[in-house]
């Protein structure tokens, strides 16, 4: 038995600041000092507090490392794991107590809040070992279904607890369920939607990477409920660590016989495939998704018929995004009762979501449902950094839309968000302070849908690309009123007549910082100026004359020469040569350098 | 995959090298003192002794870990027991040997040894 286990994240935040160096360097200096029976190294999924990793928890101690460096090492080794001794230095700073004692990370501020169904495994165990999946009561829910369970008892106790799709729509789970069941054929497939595409978003990939057993479970579970024996798991190519862990992970359950023939001696047979996606936003939308597994280009076609009845291969389908699977094995375990306990009247259960932005700590979070935006931000993610004051949260990503700050005390469930003109979406969750300037970000989200418009549908294809050209002409101060009345129908236009749900939302950055934001278009329009100093053409960067010393560093680091002046004399900024790159105003010792 | 059984099996298995991962309320703590006047005295045998006792016998919910000095260096090696709701328990001059005799009748059995504690010593 290892007396003491270190777990190293291997997600992709902390695989990419070298935490697989540090796995490799810990394991060489624990072999160099003897302790390689004593003490296991372990590479895990990610832990959600990416903001301060790479990351290393050190058990059963339970010291927190953070920002932990390959020169880290051999300290930890020979200080910790030799002789005993917490390398308080680099533990995270909340963790330690004012008495100078190492606290849980659970009663940090980060986690005390969060409730980890979805994410339970990730962070504690080795993806790449099954047996890990297994010692955390993984693969007894299948187990449980296949030998006690009748197929309209496991669709009645998801349908009990109340999940609803975590991809974005919200469409009860278990309802869909019962719909594919209904339908009678020689096959059905079970789908796995893992082709996460919202700018922000990444707890589906952390589950891959972190959970992937889970993923599978699930999918062997929706087989049995609904009379499938095929699924197929569809994966974007940029996840590297998460298609080779399913990898692995589709091969170690074939090799304990979990998935494949007579599962359990019960004569269920399911088997898994991977189909990689090459990255198109649209192929998250379900019909497109199905189009690109058949191996065609991915476009979505009309619904109906919904993929219940007519899916893959015109098979009765079922498609669930990854989070949704990840929750199913407890619901069998835990019940329906358990689940339902948690969340709001409609929306049961917990959320991931994915924080970014203007937060001071970025990472992965888990939360119940009805969870205030206030305590997400301000106790969760540790508020804005520098200060700064909170402007909005965008959710949902390109098809979402703005929450501001008069609804900062709103319980995030699906129903609400909808109420206030956003949507759950897969679950990203920016957080944008007061040097963002609204206008600018709807069009950072337009520029996104246009790039990914597969083109089929004319009110997409063409109507974002028209919304885009007007969000332009404001930027650069050349918008009038009538603009502003133009975008907004033809955003409600798009809105109602796109073939699939990338078009249906796509006006929804639009109208919601419409909505909310409205003054801060017409200071566009109006008064040609840009209230957050973000659009460069209608921004102009002065020097006082009074606080300028004449010390000749800005004009020495402008790059178009656009700054003249002597020596000890103010310096003044040729208008018609500055590029308003800000390079002066950062240079600049007595901040004397404005933007207005 | 033939049965559940067999994966409980597997379960059970490997839950031993996860246990010590996260925290558990019930945790018995047997903790070792690894500081230098501890090495010097040959903790680590000990410590690496209770490790193995611990997974021979299979026992759960008991964590074996390592402190620094605790200032009673020549008592070297010491050895601290804590259970829940229970006095801590101090055992000095610790060997291998005795390390059985103190897994078996303290934490199984949960009668403290007392001829190896720190009381018998003074």
């Amino acid at each position: 038995m290892y007396r003491s286990q270190v777990l190293i994240c291997g997600g992709t935040g902390c695989t990419s600041s070298q935490s697989l160096k540090i796995i490799e360097a810990m394991e060489q200096e624990i072999k160099a000092v003897g302790l390689e029976n004593d003490v296991n190294v372990v590479k895990t999924g990610c832990f959600g507090l990416c903001a301060l990793g790479p990351i290393m928890i050190v058990y059963p101690e339970g010291c927190f490392y953070s920002r932990v460096t390959v020169d880290d090492v051999k300290e930890i080794v020979d200080e910790h794991l030799l002789k005993g001794r917490i390398v308080k230095r680099l533990l995270y700073d909340e963790t330690v107590t004012d008495t100078n004692d190492v606290k849980s990370l659970n009663e940090t501020a980060f986690y005390r809040k969060q409730k980890r169904v979805a994410l339970r495994n990730c962070g504690v165990i080795n993806p790449e070992i099954i047996d890990e999946y297994i010692a955390m009561d993984g693969y007894q829910a299948l187990g449980k279904v296949l030998t006690e369970m009748q197929p309209a008892d496991v669709i009645q106790i998801i349908k009990d607890s109340g999940l609803r799709g975590r991809g974005g729509g919200g469409f009860p789970t278990g309802v869909k369920w019962m719909l594919a069941a209904g339908n009678q054929a020689d096959q059905k497939y079970v789908c796995c939607n893992a082709d996460e595409g919202d700018p922000g978003a990444f707890m589906d990939r952390s589950i891959l990477e972190g959970d992937p057993h889970v993923v599978l479970e699930a999918m062997a579970i929706a087989g049995y409920a609904i009379g499938a024996s095929q699924g197929y798991i569809y994966v974007r190519a940029e996840y590297p660590i998460a298609v080779q862990r399913l990898k692995i992970a589709i091969d170690q359950a074939h090799a304990y016989g979990l998935l494949g023939d007579d599962i359990f001696g019960t004569g269920f047979h399911f088997d898994i495939e991977l189909r990689l996606g090459a990255g198109a936003f649209v192929c998250g939308e379900e019909t497109a998704l199905m189009t690109s597994i058949e191996g065609h280009r991915g476009e979505p076609r009309p619904r109906p018929p919904y993929p219940a009845v007519k899916g893959l291969f015109g098979k009765p389908t079922i498609l669930n995004n990854v989070e949704t699977y990840a929750n199913i094995p407890q619901i069998i375990l835990k019940g329906a009762d358990w689940f339902a306990s948690m969340g709001t009247e409609k929306s049961k259960g917990t959320k991931v979501f994915a924080l970014g932005g203007k937060i001071k700590h970025t990472g992965l979070v888990e939360i119940p449902m009805g969870t205030t935006l206030r305590e997400v931000i301000e106790e969760i993610g540790g508020g804005i950094p520098n200060g700064k004051k909170f402007k909005a949260a965008q959710t949902g990503g390109p098809s979402g839309g703005c929450i501001p700050a008069e609804h900062f005390d709103i319980p995030i469930d699906y129903d609400n968000l909808i109420s206030i003109g956003s949507m759950m979406g897969s679950g990203g969750l920016i957080v944008m302070d007061e040097d963002t300037c609204m206008v600018d970000i709807a069009k950072f989200f337009l520029e996104f849908t246009v790039d990914e418009s597969c083109g089929k549908c004319t009110p997409c294809r063409v109507g974002t690309k028209r919304l885009l050209e007007m969000l332009d002409k404001i930027t650069q101060g050349k918008g009038t009123m009538a603009d502003l009345d133009k975008m907004e129908q033809l955003c409600y236009y798009i809105k109602d007549n796109a073939l699939c749900g990338l078009g249906q939302t796509a006006p929804n950055p639009v109208l919601s910082t419409l909505r909310y934001f409205r003054h801060e278009y017409e200071a566009h329009v109006k008064d040609k100026t840009c209230p957050a100093g973000v659009c460069k053409k209608l921004t102009k960067y002065f020097i006082d004359p009074d606080t300028c010393k004449g010390c000749t560093l800005c004009a020495r680091q402008c790059p178009v020469g656009a700054i003249e002046g002597s020596v000890k004399q103010p310096h003044v900024i040729n208008q018609d040569k500055c590029i308003k790159c800000g390079a002066c105003a950062t240079a600049c010792k007595f901040q004397a350098i404005s933007k207005r | 995959m033939k049965s559940l059984e067999e994966l409980k099996a597997i379960r059970d298995k490997a839950r031993q090298n996860i246990n010590v991962r996260g925290e558990s309320e019930a945790a018995v703590r047997i903790v070792v003192g690894m500081a230098t006047c501890g090495i010097a005295a040959g903790a680590r045998p000990v410590l690496n002794a209770f490790a193995d006792e611990v997974a021979r016998r299979g026992l759960q919910d008991v964590m074996v870990t390592q402190t620094g000095c605790i200032g009673i260096c020549q008592f070297e090696p010491v050895v601290e027991v804590f259970a829940p709701g229970k006095e801590k328990v101090t055992y000095v001059k610790m060997t291998p040997e005795k390390v059985a005799e103190v897994i078996t009748e303290h934490i199984v059995n949960g009668r403290p040894v007392t001829k190896y504690t720190i009381g018998a010593n003074q």
